[in-house]
């Protein structure tokens, strides 16, 4: 337990980051989706450290990653739901072209 | 000799994370990118198991790396040909993420570094679950039964919504 706290901060850092540059970069939906994972869970790693570091006798941090797990979890589905639905209407899942929806 | 283990165990998951995490957005190819991912949640689960939080690394192994990783697989083999190579973003865009990316590591690792975290000597060791347990299931303070059963009623909108949205009309 004697590793800093700082260095599992940075790593998380340097995690949600490239979970930045992919969002930006990718076309393909599903890409885009699993940058948004990354980002979460740079972002989960963060509160669990908080907690074990500032706050041991609390569990706030832990409990809080709990929840965010469960939600990301949901809101995954739902999305690869209805990305699957758009490939069977356009034959395509490339954010640009998502427009020819509304014809 | 036991902090030794850690430490190399700490590094070998920085290191798995760090690489994994960036090969996961600049790989061509989409199914090794979720594959990438899979090793960087093993990773954080690692991490988890070792700030002792056990559980925490159990449902990060049953929920992402079980359930997720799994959606992610099949929706990727029913939406495109295997070995496909996506198409390069354009030049400005892999640029201007690639500024965004590193002046935001780079400001935010700053950030951390400088400022001075009172950090407390770690005592206790493993949470157990029945404690965990307790404060799913309380309506004390600091418990925390009404979040719990709000995420139930989400993930009942969530299967209602999944197969409202993905059945044939």
């Amino acid at each position: 337990m004697e590793t800093p706290m700082i260095y599992y901060i940075i790593i998380s850092t340097i995690m949600f980051f490239a979970g930045v540059y992919g969002f930006i970069t990718r076309k393909n939906m599903l890409m885009m989706l699993i940058s948004i994972e990354l980002m979460l869970n740079a972002v989960d790693i963060n509160f669990a450290v908080f907690n074990r570091y500032l706050y041991p006798d609390a569990m706030e941090g832990m409990i809080f990653t709990l929840f965010a797990i469960g939600i990301a979890a949901a809101e995954t589905a739902i999305a690869i739901a209805i990305i699957i639905n758009i490939f069977r209407h356009i034959r395509n899942i490339d954010a640009e072209n998502l427009d020819d929806m509304k014809y | 000799m036991e902090s030794i283990a850690q430490q190399v165990i700490f590094y070998l998951l920085a290191i798995v994370i760090v690489i994994c995490s960036v090969l996961t957005v600049t790989t061509r190819r989409i199914l090794r990118a979720a594959t990438y991912l899979l090793f960087v949640l093993f990773a954080t689960a690692g991490i988890y198991f070792m700030l002792d939080y056990t559980f925490l690394g159990a449902v990060q192994l049953a929920v992402y790396a079980g359930g997720i990783l799994v959606l992610f697989v099949f929706s990727i083999l029913l939406t495109s040909h295997p070995g496909e190579r996506t198409p390069q973003a354009s030049i400005v865009k892999r640029i201007l993420g690639l500024i965004l990316a590193i002046a935001g590591t780079a400001i935010c690792t700053y950030a951390l570094i400088t400022y001075p975290f009172e950090t407390i000597p770690l005592t206790g060791g493993e949470l157990d679950v029945k404690a965990i347990g307790h404060a799913l299931i309380g309506m004390e303070k600091f418990q925390y039964l009404l979040p719990f059963e709000a995420i139930s009623v989400l993930l009942l909108a969530c299967i209602i919504g999944g197969i409202m949205i993905a059945r044939k009309r």
